[in-house]
Order: structure tokens, then C-alpha cells, then sequence
């Protein structure tokens, strides 16, 4: 190949395919064999490590809005809610915990959308590996983000004053239950990250979805003062079940019948959202 | 495994899928014999990108069956995904991620250990020129570069069967020739290349076989000889200086050549296709001869050349209608309405 010198002289980048060098990357070698369920969704956990690596403005969501969340509403409401901000905060915190928590589940939704808008999905969609890895890898990397996002807040928080009579062992099983809802409550985006065809929509969906499902609860004030048929929609919704559960052991206490509805809901989203979701990802 | 077996790597009947109004696929049947490259040729809109996902298991056919070496794409779905690999037509890399974290992030998921697909990830990134970018992130990839990476990121495992979708638009002819030298090597080592294209020259270059497809059907199947013969292997294509002179230029071409010739919207232009089967002379010499026609006829032609048929003409021979998209004929429905 005499060309091959010349042009590699005159401008060293250009790209010349040998045909040796891809004989040595061509030559069919053993086919290892086909990763475990989990070993394939952790690998595309890392990915969303790199990613984050890569694109850390994405950590924005996760900590700029949640400690707006929390200053805004002390401050706020802290004064007519209660005697003192101060005290406000120590029914506040694990509240505004849990609201920012899973208004940035959305954003599962979201970034799944733009991943099968670019592409990416159908290189992942023809991998001979168990289909929810790639999903459930997703997630992965958000628990991530919901652990920083409710680590921000709680240092907001221990900042303006709250002193959570749990002590760390309350506070680690509060932020263990929260990302235990979030983890299930993901798969409700994974779906409509499926079905609507862009980022804007399934921005639109999520933000219908989530004002009912936060301001509607007990995360601002307590329901008895609500209006009867709130009340009623108040006490089935899975964040307020979630909020009093967090309180609870933040506080050093516990409330069995709300955690258990906890696990309940949860248990309910990853079966029936993570079925439509398999379905929808399987059918496209 | 016999990689280079000599049955078929593709057989489908009768694929069916449709979007809402848009039948994509009508109807298309396809043979891919193994070891070969199989060209599928058509203009936007035609139905091959379509094609390409149903037999990759990313979409389900509303009616018909496909098979890729014996397996149903739909009921074995996770048999055909280990033997086959997909290059799509838009990122089926992550841009995000660097060139290496791409390739062994796939590596990984197709079964290799760490230190396995890291080495992997090198040996294909040497073979591929893209050593000193392996670290950048592929956004910053130039357009031929980003090719490369996508392929090398569908050949990790050579796989049996590969799919590359539209690999070369919008690249240069350099990085063009780049990526057909890296097919030929593949298909030489015994993995089978569908390739779908919009021009005919690479089908030409590449494919053993070749379908055109139209309206989500194979219009025409065959060796590019075979197909080319159908149509001619060669046009001409000339510019008058004198717009005036077009209808006399268009009578002395035709005595010349004994083909009918086609006036093109631009005034001074005209088209006329040679080295039909059957006729005495090859393209060249009968082109040599219209010119000399026309020389002596008086006209002035300021542009003049003879190149192979384009997809156009092609179509505009098969069909009886020019290559239009799918698109652009709704457009102009849209319009008539
Ligand atoms: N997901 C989809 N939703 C709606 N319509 C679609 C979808 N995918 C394809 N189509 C339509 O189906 C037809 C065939 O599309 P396809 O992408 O298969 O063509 P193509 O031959 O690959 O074209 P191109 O050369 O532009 O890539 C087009 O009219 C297209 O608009
Ligand atoms: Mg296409």
C-alpha cells in the first residue's frame, strides 16, 4: 500500500482502514457469555455515572430547586403556619423532603424520552441482554440523584435549625424510605416517557401528575383542616402515607399502618407501571 | 458456528406495517443469501429504515414474517439479537460519552470483563483511527468520525448479521470511501451486511444484490449488473447555451441515440440515456457520437457528461415516476387540496 505512507505523511490524521488492522479486530472470537440480570443493569447504572460525569449541569435540578423548595416555604409559611420559622421546620423539613424528591422523579421520564428520540434505545433494544436492564440501570442512576437531592436538603435544614429528634438513624431510614417510594414511583415515568412523543409533553404530563399528588397531602399543613371530601382524596394519596412515615422515624417514632401503605403503593407502582412499561419498551 | 454458511441470513414474506395513514411497509419480501452485502435502495421515505427495524426486533410487523438465520424476528426475538447488529441511521451511540466509555460500556453489556473490554475497546478504536479521539466526547466527533464509532460499536462482538442504515450520508467522499473500505472487510470476514442507501453508486460499489424499494415494496431485485442493464448503464446529461436551440438539440439527439430524451426543468438541460441492452455501441461511444451530432448541427453545448444512471432514473425506469418521498408527495397533495 504505497498511498497509505504518502497521505499519512502529508496530514497525519487522516484516516486510512487497513486491512490488517481490521483483520486483528474482525477475527471472530469466543462469544462470552450473556451478563446476569444485574450485572447488565449496573453496568447501565455506570452509564448514567458518566453521564452525570460528563453533563454535571444535570445535578442543577437536584440541588438548586430543592434548596429553593425549602427557603421559599420556611420562610413563607414558617411565620403563619406555626409561631416561628424555626418551628415550622421541624414538621416542614421531611415534607419539602419528599415534594422535591418526587417532583425530580420526573425527570426519569424525561431523559428516557430524549434517549429514544436520539437513538440510543434501538442500539440498546437489539442487546441480547434481560430486557428491563437498560431501564432499570436508568433508575439506578437516579436513586443517585434522589440520595444528593434529599442530602441537600437536610443540610439546608440542619442549617436554618431542624434538629430531628431520630438522630442519624431516623434520618438514614427516612431518606431509606423515600428512595424506596421513588425508586417504584420512577416506573410511572419510564411509561410516559414511552408512550408521549416529547420531552415537552411528558413535562406537561409529569407536572399535571405531580402538583395534585404533592400539594394535596400533608406536606404543608396537617389535613384536619381541610374540607371533608380533600381530606378523603388526602388519605389515599401515597405522598401523604410517604410524608408521615418520614416524619415518624425522623422524629424518632414510628407509624406502622402508613409505612406499610408505603411499601404497598410502592410495591403497586413497580408492578403495574413496570409492566406497562416492559410492555410499551417490548412493542414499540 | 458455520459463519459462512451458504443459506439464506434473511427471509421475509409479505411485511406489513403502517403509521397511522402512512403504510410504511406494503407488502415487502425480501432473500438475503449470507455472506454477502445486500443493498436496499430508495429514495426518503421508501420504507427502508422501517424494514431495518422490523428485522433488527425493534418494531413488530403488522402482518407477514421475517426470519434471520431460521429464527422468527417476533417469537425469537432474543435469539435473532445475539447474531445480529444494528448501526441506525441517527446516534446509536451515547454523545455524552467518550469514544472508549461507549465501547466498552457495550462491550460490558455484551458479556466481556472489565479488563476484556477495555482491550477490546482499544484494539477496535486503533483499527478504526480513532486512538487519539477515544478520550473526547463523541459530540465532538466529526461526521465521518461518528460513523466509524458507530460501527465499530456494531461489530464489538461480529456479530453474523449487520445492519447499517443510511452509513453514509452526509459524509464526504473521503470519509465515504473510508466506510466502504471497513464494509468490504467486514463482509470478508464473513459477516452479512444489509445496507440501505439512497444512491445507487454505493449499492453499486458494495452490494452483491440489490432490492429498490418504493412505497414499502421491492420494486426490483438483482445483481447491480442486472439492474443497471434494465435501465441503461449510463446518461448523458448536457446544457445548450442557447435555451432556443433545446427542441432541435432534443431531435438530433434522439436520431443519435435512439432513445427518448427528457428536457429537464432548468431550460437549457436535457438527459438521454445510453448503453441500453441490445444497442451496438457501448455508453462512451454512443455519447461521443450525440456530441458530434450535435457539433455539426450548429449547437453550442456548454456542459456535458456522461455518468451512471441516479437513483432518479432509475425509478423514472422502473416505475414511470420520478423518486419522490413519501413526504414530498403528501406535500403536494396537501397542495393539490
Ligand atoms: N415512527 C413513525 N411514526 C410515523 N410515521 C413513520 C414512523 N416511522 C416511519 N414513518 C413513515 O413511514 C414511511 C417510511 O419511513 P422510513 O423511515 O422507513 O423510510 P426510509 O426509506 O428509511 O427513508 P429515509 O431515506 O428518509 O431514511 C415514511 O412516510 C415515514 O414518514
Ligand atoms: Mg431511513
Amino acid at each position: 500500500m504505497s498511498d497509505t505512507t504518502t497521505t499519512t505523511e502529508r496530514a497525519p490524521s487522516v484516516y486510512v482502514p487497513s486491512a490488517e488492522a481490521l483483520a486483528t479486530v474482525l477475527a471472530p472470537g469466543a462469544r462470552p457469555a450473556r451478563p446476569s440480570a444485574l450485572g447488565a443493569s449496573l453496568t447501565f447504572g455506570w452509564r448514567a455515572l458518566l453521564k452525570i460525569k460528563h453533563v454535571p449541569e444535570q445535578l442543577f435540578d437536584v440541588t438548586a430547586f430543592p434548596i429553593i423548595m425549602v427557603l421559599m416555604f420556611t420562610y413563607l409559611f414558617g411565620g403563619a403556619l406555626a409561631d416561628s420559622p424555626r418551628d415550622y421546620l421541624q414538621f416542614f423539613l421531611p415534607g419539602i423532603m419528599v415534594t422535591s424528591v418526587v417532583m425530580i422523579t420526573m425527570y426519569t421520564g424525561v431523559g428516557l424520552n430524549t434517549d429514544i428520540e436520539k437513538g440510543i434505545f434501538d442500539r440498546f433494544r437489539t442487546l441480547p441482554v434481560w430486557r428491563p436492564a437498560a431501564l432499570v440501570g436508568m433508575i439506578f442512576g437516579d436513586v443517585l440523584r434522589y440520595i444528593l437531592a434529599a442530602l441537600v436538603i437536610l443540610g439546608v435544614g440542619l442549617a436554618l435549625g431542624f434538629r430531628p429528634a431520630g438522630g442519624v438513624v431516623g434520618v438514614a431510614s427516612g431518606i431509606g424510605l423515600l428512595v424506596i417510594f421513588s425508586f417504584a414511583f420512577s416506573w410511572v415515568w419510564t411509561f410516559f416517557g414511552l408512550i408521549l412523543r416529547s420531552e415537552k409533553s411528558v413535562m406537561g404530563v409529569s407536572m399535571m401528575v405531580l402538583f395534585p399528588l404533592t400539594f394535596l397531602s400533608n406536606v404543608f399543613v396537617e389535613p384536619s383542616t381541610m374540607p371533608g371530601w380533600l381530606q378523603a382524596f388526602v388519605k389515599v394519596n401515597p405522598v401523604t402515607q410517604l410524608v408521615a412515615s418520614v416524619r415518624a422515624v425522623m422524629a424518632g417514632e414510628s407509624d406502622p399502618s402508613a409505612t406499610m401503605w408505603l411499601l404497598a403503593w410502592s410495591a403497586g407502582f413497580v408492578l403495574v407501571f413496570g409492566t406497562l412499561t416492559m410492555y410499551k419498551y417490548n412493542r414499540r | 458456528m458455520n459463519r459462512r454458511s451458504t443459506g439464506l441470513a434473511i427471509e421475509a414474506e409479505g411485511l406489513t406495517r403502517s403509521f397511522g395513514e402512512t403504510r410504511a411497509l406494503a407488502g415487502m419480501d425480501l432473500r438475503v443469501p449470507a455472506g454477502t452485502v445486500y443493498g436496499l435502495l430508495g429514495p426518503n421515505g421508501a420504507g427502508k429504515t422501517t424494514a431495518v427495524r422490523v428485522l433488527a426486533t425493534l418494531l413488530r410487523p403488522d402482518g407477514g414474517t421475517a426470519r434471520v438465520f431460521g429464527h422468527d424476528v417476533v417469537t425469537e426475538a432474543d435469539k435473532v439479537r445475539s447474531r445480529v447488529s444494528l448501526t441506525g441511521q441517527y446516534a446509536s451511540v451515547d454523545e455524552d460519552l467518550t469514544g472508549t466509555e461507549n465501547l466498552v460500556l457495550l462491550a460490558r453489556l455484551l458479556g466481556l470483563r472489565k479488563p476484556a473490554a477495555r482491550e477490546r475497546a482499544a484494539a477496535l478504536l486503533a483499527a478504526f483511527g480513532l486512538t487519539e479521539a477515544s478520550d473526547r466526547q463523541v459530540k465532538k466527533y466529526s461526521g465521518g468520525m461518528r460513523r466509524r464509532i458507530d460501527i465499530a460499536a456494531s461489530i464489538l462482538n461480529t456479530p453474523d448479521l449487520l445492519f447499517l442504515d443510511e452509513p453514509t450520508t452526509g459524509l464526504d467522499p473521503r470519509s465515504r470511501n473510508q466506510v466502504w473500505e471497513i464494509v468490504r472487510a467486514v463482509v470478508s470476514h464473513g459477516t452479512t451486511v444489509l445496507l440501505t442507501t439512497q444512491y445507487l453508486d454505493e449499492a453499486d460499489q458494495l452490494a452483491g444484490r440489490i432490492a429498490v424499494v418504493d412505497h414499502g415494496r421491492v420494486i426490483a431485485e438483482g445483481t447491480p449488473g442486472e439492474l443497471k442493464s434494465s435501465v441503461g448503464s449510463g446518461t448523458v446529461h448536457l446544457r445548450l447555451r442557447d435555451p432556443g436551440q433545446r427542441p432541435q438539440a432534443e431531435m438530433v439527439l434522439r436520431e443519435a441515440l435512439n432513445v427518448p430524451v427528457q428536457l429537464a426543468a432548468d431550460p437549457v438541460a436535457l438527459t438521454a440515456r445510453v448503453g441500453e441492452a441490445g444497442s451496438d455501441l457501448d455508453a462512451s461511444a454512443q455519447a461521443a457520437r450525440a456530441l458530434g451530432d450535435l457539433a455539426r448541427a450548429g449547437i453550442v453545448v456548454d456542459d456535458f457528461s456522461l455518468g451512471q444512471p441516479s437513483l432518479d432514473e432509475v425509478f423514472l425506469a422502473l416505475t414511470d415516476h420520478p423518486a419522490v418521498s413519501a413526504d414530498e408527495r403528501d406535500d403536494e397533495l396537501e397542495a393539490a387540496r
